[in-house]
């Protein structure tokens, strides 16, 4: 992890060659960069404890189960409200980008790696990083008037021929603002990072496994099977989780998308959903105090998953990096 | 970059010697062991173009006659025509394993397409909705005195605003990166650098309303601060900072070790080995990596609705009152929802992507000035 950096002469070990024990630049600096790299963690911590504390007002007076109740009233009198609704309409969003943006984004990841040429490798792994610069706002503006009536016809073809599966059928016959169309926007947007970090495993495959099976007469889908999966399978699960991390805490695009509607709704290609984050943004502009200590309770609770998320997948990815041969 | 590119060309299956049949065994018995050849029958070349053509075909006809399978579109058929012909058709000459083989690569192939539409049509579709409403003054008025309903106005409140807020954030964001970059790479060691690293990692992944709620419940609420550019700029920093971190590091490490080892054996106080000689030797990497965490949080809407809201008129000074911004004009504008509105939104979308593209350029054509000489 990391690089073998040789230390100065200990002060105390040679006494006679050098001069003052200790610098006073060279202390400060270390203490300089040293606290900078500890705000980060003062930073983390101090996120969750105000998250924490602005959350408990609201928490404690609300009338019903914060985690379970589904309706939102907070600033109402007794406050009634709940966020079961929220988490369960941000993880079946995620749940749908995942299902489209993980194929997608290890098969683009594939592409670049071992199948494109290495000019063209290069300029498509510049452009689907550029596809991550793009503003959520605009995924959010380009997917409601762009992409949302390209998508209509296919969510009406699949409540039309796949509707006896549950969560296709359509008794609405609405087919806008559904959370598929949310779920597709969101997997357009963690593309990027499914794709770059299942790239970056990629490239850490021992080449020698890789010629190897080629030599043994293997397809070379039989390679990436056989040498490649197996070496990556644990950074693409952590490629997958990070993009999930962002699918969980989008919030503009969803917000724009997804017509707030605050009940439990299985049925993705219906209109109406909600989730943690689009909630958060929608409500806060007219939220009373205790409406927004509400809203921070959500947050705080969104924190908390993505942060499991993000932890989880990052220590699977430290983990391979000390057991492989690669670096 | 050291791609382990594998060539393109076709991977053979020797059939030779006695009793050798690739690892799914003789059973395939497609290989015709004629002692010249060293490969199995192989698909003629145009069979790919031949499918392509089936597949346009029956595409052609499903538009023109209407009969499908299943409602399908007429491209989904002619991609399914596509893809049954030539899997069957390499499952015949080849056996199953090169089947696979196509059938998988055509899908990687297909994957990598998909990947890319969407980029080129967010793009287009902005450039081309974008230009149509740009002129002069919708670069240089405000939204001061406007109906948000009806026309006219324009952005140049927002444009400051973000440049104002995004500039704050940098302010903030890049010497404490930078340093602590500096911390893991050169004095880092034991527990507390690894979980430095770690949750600078974790911190990538913050959701972009968590840091805005942070700082609306730190900075507004907590220390009694009003909503403004500069609460703005706090919350993009904390989005920031970990993203300078981590392109810090990655080219921290890769500065060579022999600088270091030279300039502390001449008796350089490390501090100055750091300032002199590692960090100018990186600094390509460096700027490159502030530059494109720049653009990250160019775009970010969510932390702006929390901690400074609308703002219609000019407001140059983002230590005081409301700020607008890109993100928030376009979040505004949207909201209105009448046609007048959109085509401000769509101005702003381009406006904004014009500005976070301007500052990726801006990273590769730095990164290539300073570009390291080489060691």
């Amino acid at each position: 992890m990391s690089a073998p950096v040789m230390e100065p002469p200990q002060a105390d070990a040679a006494p006679a060659i050098t001069g003052a024990a200790v610098r006073p630049a060279d202390r400060n600096f270390r203490f300089l960069t040293t606290w900078s790299g500890i705000l980060v963690l003062v930073i983390l911590a101090t996120i969750a404890a105000f998250l924490i504390w602005k959350s408990i007002p609201s928490l404690t007076t609300d009338s019903e189960n914060p985690l379970t109740y589904e309706a939102w009233a907070p600033d109402a009198d007794p406050p009634a409200w709940g966020m079961s609704v929220l988490i369960f309409g941000t993880l079946w969003t995620s749940v749908i980008a995942m299902v489209i943006a993980v194929p997608i984004g290890i098969g683009t990841a594939l592409f670049i790696a071992f199948y494109a040429p290495p000019r063209l490798a290069t300029g498509l792994g510049f452009f689907v990083d550029l596809l991550a610069a793009v503003p959520s706002i605009i995924f959010g503006l380009w997917g409601l008037y762009n992409f949302m009536p390209q998508v209509v016809p296919f969510s009406e073809w699949l409540a039309t021929y796949l509707g006896w599966i549950p969560i296709f059928a359509n008794e609405q016959e609405l087919y806008t603002k559904s959370i598929m169309i949310a779920g597709i926007v969101l997997a357009i947007m963690i593309l990027p990072t499914v794709s770059a970090i299942s790239r970056e495993v990629f490239l850490q495959v021992p080449k020698g496994h890789i010629e190897a099976s080629l030599a043994l007469g293997a397809t070379r889908w039989e390679m990436v099977r056989m040498a490649v999966f197996p070496f990556s399978r644990p950074g693409m699960i952590s490629a997958a989780m990070l993009g999930l991390g962002r699918a969980l805490g989008e919030t503009i695009a969803v917000a724009l998308i997804l017509s707030a509607v605050f009940e439990i709704n299985w049925q993705i290609t219906e209109p109406g959903g909600n989730s943690v984050a689009a909630n958060i943004a929608l409500k806060w502009g007219e939220a009373g105090a205790n409406g927004r200590s509400a809203l921070i309770a959500t947050g705080l609770v969104l924190f908390f998953i993505t942060l499991a998320v993000n932890m989880t997948a990052r220590w699977i990815v430290n983990r391979r990096k000390e057991f492989s041969g690669a670096n | 970059m050291s791609t382990p590119h594998v060539s393109s060309g076709t991977v053979v299956l020797t059939a030779s010697g006695s009793g050798a049949g690739g690892p799914e065994g003789p059973g395939d018995g497609t290989y015709d062991f004629d002692p010249e050849r060293l490969t199995g029958s192989v698909l003629p070349r145009y069979a790919i173009w031949v499918s392509a053509a089936i597949g346009v075909a029956v595409g052609l006809v499903v538009r023109f006659t209407g009969i499908t399978l299943i409602g399908l579109a007429d491209w989904v058929m002619a991609v399914l025509a596509f893809f049954i012909v030539f899997t069957t058709w390499t499952l015949l000459v080849e056996g199953r394993r090169h089947a696979v083989d196509r059938l998988a690569t055509t899908a990687i192939y297909a994957a990598a397409v998909a990947a890319l539409v969407p980029l080129f049509w967010i793009l287009i579709t902005v450039v081309v909705k974008g230009l149509s409403v740009m002129s002069w003054s919708f670069l240089t008025e405000t939204m001061r005195n406007v109906n948000p309903r009806a026309e006219g106005g324009g952005v140049a409140h927002a444009i400051v605003g973000t440049l104002e807020q995004v500039a704050i954030a940098a302010a903030i964001a890049v010497p404490i990166g930078i340093l602590s970059a500096v911390y893991l790479v050169e004095y880092g060691r034991g527990h507390l650098a690894r979980a430095i690293s770690f949750f600078v990692d974790v911190m990538t992944g913050i959701p972009s309303i968590v840091a805005g709620m942070f700082i609306y419940t730190f900075w507004i609420l907590t220390l009694g601060f009003p909503t403004s550019g500069l609460a703005a700029g706090l919350a993009l920093s904390i989005l920031m900072i970990p993203v300078v971190v981590r392109a810090t590091e990655e080219i921290l490490k890769i500065v060579p070790n022999e600088l270091r080892e030279g300039a502390l054996a001449l008796g350089v106080p490390k501090y100055k080995v750091i300032i002199r000689i590692v960090l100018p030797t990186a600094i390509s990497g460096i700027i490159t990596g502030v530059m494109l965490a720049v653009a990250r949080v160019t775009g970010e809407t969510a932390p702006l609705l929390l901690t400074t809201f609308l703002a219609q008129d000019m407001n140059w000074n983002p230590f005081s009152g409301n700020q607008a911004s890109l993100p928030v004009f376009i979040w505004d504008q949207i909201q209105r929802g009448t046609s007048a509105s959109l085509d401000r939104a769509w101005g702003g979308a381009f406006v904004l992507i014009l500005i976070v593209m301007i500052f990726y350029a801006g990273a590769r054509i730095l990164a290539a000035i300073y570009a390291p000489k080489k060691v």
